[in-house]
């Protein structure tokens, strides 16, 4: 079996991001993740370059490689041009490839992330929409969103969209054939495996848990041990 | 050191910019939450500025949202962004605008990977072919939406019928931006400024007579984070990330927010909102917050763009004292009503943010 240094190796996001990194710890003073969190960029990184597989392992199935924001704060100032959160990007694809990701809390959030985007692209052909901003799983939208919610055809024709029409403009319908070419995308590229991966994952972790796909799905939107700051 | 110093030091941070003839890359962010920022957008530079824009039926999401929530992986969001090259290039245009900060860093990393492995733009090709059989040229310019307008800030403000000013004093109007971390803290050189200085949006409030305040957190992320807003349980990190921005900018007395990315102009605008509910705590005059607005929103207002017709009834935290300040008449109505000119009905009022 490939050692998961040398999976790691192969990954573009680690090849672009590590250099050498000298233990300085700019990256963590800069960073907003380790200002909120229990987590230290720094010390993922040099995890990372000691090349230790039994540590990089417990890192893949740890908590900590979920915080951060992907901001990319830190690449900016490492004197080394480091770039940590794309060191992040590349374990956090490889935990999922290894089925470590649902060991965590943080990790196996990647089941409520998969649902709602996948859906969102592979359905809409947007990563985001009016209709799937419902209020009610979205409190901190506030009072004017509601309003704009509830009267969401009228709104959007006001401001001159196109919502849910054929043709240009915002908020557009996107026509069959468009979607047929972002979903193949998909299939050629392995994005459509990488997502039934997470799902199968999940499903595996959910009986174990004992819980239905609903109530997985609710448990990774919703749930925080507050074992994390 | 002044502003103007710093923006001298900064020069070689000055990219280039195509003239005209851009084709558009729709924010999913953008056209859900600012619809009429991006009306405004291809009105100011169809209308007013006599440019070319083109907006394609086609076009998709970049998945950008997706990659940085880590279930998009790398090779499927650089054949869907290969894609809208390729549509762009049938489309007979070569200089492409991405309308989202998320999506300009994503098309910026894109082309910095290819050049650098150019085995991998080799393999998005082939992904492209078998999957579209579409082929594609890599765009001969690459500029944010707001990195036009910054172009023609000075074209705008030719024709400006409001100023960045308080009419009833004269004093410049205090602005205080937010750049958005995508745009320039991974690539600095690609945006006008720099990550250190960043000028895109301060050169647009100094051309149109207002005053950009440079606050101690000002290069701060606003704490979208990804997955730490997208799913609930995480969204602490998001808000505590706007809140450190919030009592930054505070002691400043900002007349507004001016942001670049639509995400961050809704997280900004939002939060003030949820901060208020949770603690009781306002950060604009008398109980109000302080309006959030995006560069598009500006350009319009500044080019006497009826405040409605542009969106402004989406913001949670009000414009109306801001519109006061600058002169701009509006019939407080109309703010409410749909495009036959029938009520909606009104939003509930928050218990402390004064609306
Ligand atoms: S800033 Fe760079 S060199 Fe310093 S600890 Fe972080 S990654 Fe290592
Ligand atoms: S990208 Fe991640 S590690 Fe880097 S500064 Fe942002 S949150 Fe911290
Ligand atoms: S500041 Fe916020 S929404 Fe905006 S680019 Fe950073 S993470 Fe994106």
């Amino acid at each position: 079996m490939q050692k998961l240094s040398e999976k790691l190796k192969q990954d573009i996001h680690y090849i672009e991001s590590l250099n050498s990194c000298m233990n300085c710890g700019v990256c963590t003073a800069i960073c907003p993740a380790a200002e909120f969190y229990r987590y230290d960029p720094r010390v993922i990184v040099d995890t990372v370059q000691r090349q230790d597989e039994e540590a990089l392992e417990t890192l893949l199935k740890s908590e900590t490689i979920w915080y951060c924001g992907e901001c990319m704060s830190c690449k900016t100032r490492c004197p080394r041009s480091n770039t940590p959160g794309g060191v992040i990007m590349s374990l956090r694809r490889l935990s999922q490839e290894e089925g470590y990701f649902t060991e965590s809390e943080k990790g196996r959030q990647q089941f409520a992330l998969k649902r709602v985007l996948g859906n969102n692209i592979l359905n809409y052909g947007y990563c985001v929409t009016p209709d799937v901003v419902r209020p009610e799983m979205h409190p901190e939208q506030g009072p004017v969103w509601e309003w704009i919610y509830e009267h969401r055809d009228e709104f959007y024709e006001r401001v001159h969209s196109n919502y849910r029409k054929e043709g240009a403009g915002a908020l557009r319908k996107v026509d069959d054939q468009t979607m047929k070419e972002l979903r193949s995308i998909f299939e050629v590229t392995g994005g459509k495996a990488f997502m039934d991966n997470i799902e199968n994952c999940s499903a595996e972790k959910a009986q174990e848990m004992g819980m239905d796909m609903e109530t997985y799905f609710l448990h990774t939107y919703m749930d925080n041990n507050d074992n994390h700051q | 050191m002044n502003l103007e110093a710093k923006q001298q030091i900064w020069k070689e941070y000055q990219k280039e910019i195509a003239d005209d003839r851009y084709y558009y890359a729709r924010s999913c962010i953008r056209q859900t939450f600012f619809p009429g920022s991006e009306w405004a957008y291809l009105d100011i530079l169809g209308n007013r500025l006599g440019k070319t824009v083109f907006d394609d039926p086609r076009h998709t999401t970049c998945t950008g949202i997706g990659y940085h929530s880590d279930v998009v992986p790398v090779e499927t969001i650089m054949t869907v962004v290969a894609r809208h090259f390729a549509l762009m290039t049938e489309a007979g245009f070569e200089n492409i605008t991405p309308s989202c900060i998320t999506s300009f860093g994503i098309y910026t990393e894109i082309l910095h990977t290819w050049q650098e492995h150019p085995e991998i733009e080799e393999q998005t090709h082939e992904y492209l072919w078998k999957a579209t059989r579409r082929e594609f040229k890599k765009p001969k310019n690459l500029a944010h939406t707001s990195d036009v307008i910054y172009k023609f800030r000075h074209e705008i403000a030719a024709q400006k019928k409001h100023a960045l000013v308080d009419v009833h004093t004269g004093r410049p109007l205090r602005v205080v931006d937010h750049i958005g971390c995508h745009y320039a803290k991974m690539f600095p050189s690609k945006g006008i400024g720099g990550a250190e200085f960043p000028a895109v949006l301060s050169g647009m409030v100094t051309a149109w007579g207002g005053e950009p305040v440079d606050y101690p957190e000002r290069r701060h992320c606003c704490g979208f984070g990804f997955r730490n807003y997208l799913v609930l349980a995480n969204r602490g990190y998001s808000i505590a990330n706007s809140k450190k921005k919030f009592e930054s900018m505070q002691p400043y007395e900002p007349d507004f927010i001016i942001t670049n990315c639509p995400g961050c102009a809704m997280f900004l605008d939002k939060w003030q909102y949820t901060i208020s509910e949770m603690e009781g705590t306002t950060y604009g005059k008398d109980g109000y917050g302080i309006p959030v607005l995006t560069y598009e929103e500006a350009a319009a207002l500044v080019l006497g763009y009826d405040p409605w017709e542009i969106g402004l009834q989406m913001h949670q935290v009000s414009v109306e004292p801001l519109l006061e300040k600058m002169g701009i008449a509006y019939d407080p109505d109309a703010k409410y009503r749909n495009a036959r000119g029938e009520d909606m009905g009104r939003p509930a009022c928050p218990n402390y943010l004064k609306v």
